[in-house]
């Protein structure tokens, strides 16, 4: 959760003061539900992101670096510099990719998960969306799918509030997203989002039931998004009560006391696993820096499995 | 006369038809106390209030297909895109009933959908792209994409004031960028009618929305000089204006076509074909067309810059027809 929240705290810094190409949706405040869930898959298990992505990104276990990387929009980056913190992915281990399309991701998950069911391995696919996207259509489409084959997926929904700058109660009529789970006759769960424990617990349960062949869930992560919906936004919509509110239950702090409340691991340990992040980011940031940019020719090369059709 | 940017000229165009017809009314994602991502609305709330500036969920489809409902029952709806791109989403509710509600049922649909389009901005590949041929292509609607702040103000009001679905596309690059003479009181500009906006002898460069500034600023440079360009602005790109691209073409005898959408089925394939079925005896040299490569619109900056036409493309075009 560390690596999460410091990835997009020293981006937050970095694109204040200096160049950095595309806009970026930052997940700070929202990490345990990455964590929570992810915590769960093994390495073969997929995950579908949301256009904030850089968190299941990292708890997905992708490499911190090629992230750096693809914020500078590099050749290193883990798209190539092709699609920025928007489309971030790693097949290699599992992410099958953000999207800046609210809710694209509900149906790819679905049918991730028939191929999982096709080949008939005991993998299962998490798919993140935020609370705005399930007004789309594609969440009633993708959520339906999985439904009546019994697929192996779980839809998380990342409640922050806010759908850019509208609240959700002023778009949905029923209490909790996870409320719309009874028209898909699946279990609908609401959940802390910002305990992550609380978020593991649940998520296990799901995934469990996935992979048993019992068919998707619908979990509801009640969070909030400490920072604008992209970095052009101050969010000035969110009011101050409820963002001092939220940013209480800020899901590290909540985190480290429990761990030392309970004596898991002491203040010291704590801030050596702070450090040994803190080295892994400025590494990211010297890496991304002097990696390359794109050889500007190769900016056709992904476009088809041959390579010889463009211009 | 007063100067206002592109952004300030939409705005007033909008300010001015929700003022002056009360069927007029806007929806769209982030549009009321937000203003959208680029504060093209910005007050429009405060203004008019929740009746009139309506924010919905996202859920494109769902709204566009709402807009042409309320469009088919006497209001006079103007869609947000929150970025062009989204559109996509929405698609059946345009191609397949928008489009074609008159062609079935002789019902009109006055209905506008508008928003930023375009790339520059290493924004990615859907936050960027160019849509006209997407509605270009569907017969029913009506595409326009000003370049200028007197334009952008003109055919909004057109657009609004139509009877059929207008598809207004407004170049995010160009919100802030451009400023130009704007007349405070009411006036449209034509739906259908291109424009020369700058008079030459020896090339027809057709164009149009962001590309029309690049044009303009490429052929203004030394290498150049002797070469006299005659610009046309489409401003509207469907219907297409053959008329005013004809004339240009049988004084000039020569044909550029520059736009930023990718290059294959792109609108200066259909522009190039009008000149050779209506001026082919007039032609000089064989046409050319500058445009964007057939690929995504890639984030990185060095990526992005090789996928737009530059202003090296433009002029090696514009020399490679003269040199013929």
């Amino acid at each position: 959760m560390y690596e999460i929240r410091l990835f997009e705290e020293t981006l937050y810094e970095i694109y204040l003061k200096e160049p950095m190409p595309g806009a970026m949706h930052q997940c700070t405040g929202q990490e345990a539900c990455a964590v929570g869930i992810c915590e769960n898959l093994n390495g073969d298990d997929y995950v579908t992101s949301t256009h904030r992505g850089h968190g299941h990104y990292l708890a997905k276990e992708g490499d911190l670096n090629k992230l750096m990387a693809e914020m500078y929009a590099k050749e290193t980056g883990c798209c190539h510099g092709m699609g920025g913190s928007l489309h971030v992915a790693d097949f290699s281990v599992g992410m099958l990719g953000a999207t800046g399309i609210v809710g694209a991701g509900i149906p790819i998950s679905a049918g991730a998960g028939l191929s999982i069911k096709l080949r008939k391995t005991k993998q299962v696919v998490v798919c993140f969306f935020g609370d705005g996207a399930s007004n789309q259509g594609a969440f009633h489409e993708g959520i339906n799918l999985a439904s009546i084959w019994k697929l192996p997926v779980i839809f998380v929904c990342e409640n922050n509030l806010y759908g850019v700058s509208t609240h959700i109660t002023s778009v949905i009529t029923v209490k909790n997203v996870a409320d719309r789970a009874s028209a898909y006759g699946i279990p609908g769960i609401v959940v802390d989002g910002n305990d992550v424990l609380a978020v593991y617990e649940v998520a296990q349960e799901a995934i469990n039931r996935a992979r048993e062949g019992k068919g998707p869930t619908l979990i509801e992560c009640k969070t909030y998004r400490h920072r604008g919906h992209s970095r052009f936004d101050p969010a000035i919509y969110q009011p101050k009560e409820e963002k001092e509110e939220w940013f209480k239950n800020d899901p590290i702090l909540h985190f480290k006391r429990y761990l030392v409340d309970k004596k898991i691991a002491s203040e010291d340990e704590i801030k050596t696993i702070e450090k040994e992040v803190v080295a892994a980011m400025e590494e990211a940031v010297r890496f991304a820096k002097s990696s390359p940019d794109p050889a500007p020719d190769s900016a056709a090369r992904y476009t088809y499995v041959q390579e010889d059709i463009i211009l | 006369m007063r100067s206002l940017t592109y952004l300030e000229a939409i705005r007033e165009g909008l300010l001015q038809e929700i003022k002056r017809d009360k069927k007029v009314f806007m929806l769209g994602e982030d549009i009321g106390h937000f203003g959208g991502p680029f504060k093209v609305t910005q007050g429009f709330l405060e203004e008019f209030g929740q009746k009139r500036i309506i924010d919905t969920p996202i859920c494109e489809s769902g709204f566009i297909g709402f807009a042409v409902g309320a469009a088919l029952f006497g209001l006079r709806p103007v869609v947000e895109i929150q970025f062009f791109d989204f559109v996509a989403c929405g698609f059946n509710q345009i191609v397949n009933y928008a489009a074609k509600c008159k062609y079935r049922w002789g019902a009109n649909v006055p209905l506008v959908i508008r928003g930023p389009m375009g790339a520059g901005n290493r924004a990615g590949p859907f936050h960027s792209q160019s849509e006209e041929i997407w509605f270009g292509h569907t017969p029913g609607l009506k595409v326009v994409m000003p370049a200028t702040p007197y334009d952008a103000k003109g055919l909004i009001k057109a657009a609004i004031r139509d009877n059929d679905p207008v598809i207004y596309f407004e170049h995010k690059n160009l919100y802030r960028r451009i400023r130009g003479e704007v007349p405070e009181e009411d006036y449209i500009v034509p739906i259908g009618k291109a424009k020369v906006v700058q008079e030459g002898k020896d090339i027809t460069i057709v164009t149009y929305g962001a590309m029309l500034h690049k044009v303009l600023e490429v052929i203004k440079e030394k290498e150049l000089a002797d070469i006299s360009c005659e610009v046309v602005d489409l401003r509207t790109i469907y219907p297409l204006d053959t008329e005013t691209i004809i004339n240009s073409v049988k004084k000039t005898s020569r044909l550029l076509t520059v736009h930023e959408d990718s290059k294959t089925f792109g609108p200066a394939g259909e522009i190039t074909q009008r000149v050779c079925e209506y001026a082919f005896d007039y032609l000089s040299a064989p046409p050319v067309r500058a445009t964007s490569i057939d690929t995504p619109i890639p984030q990185s900056p060095t990526l992005e810059d090789r996928y737009l036409p530059s202003n090296t493309d433009i002029k090696k075009a514009i020399r490679k027809i003269l040199d013929y």
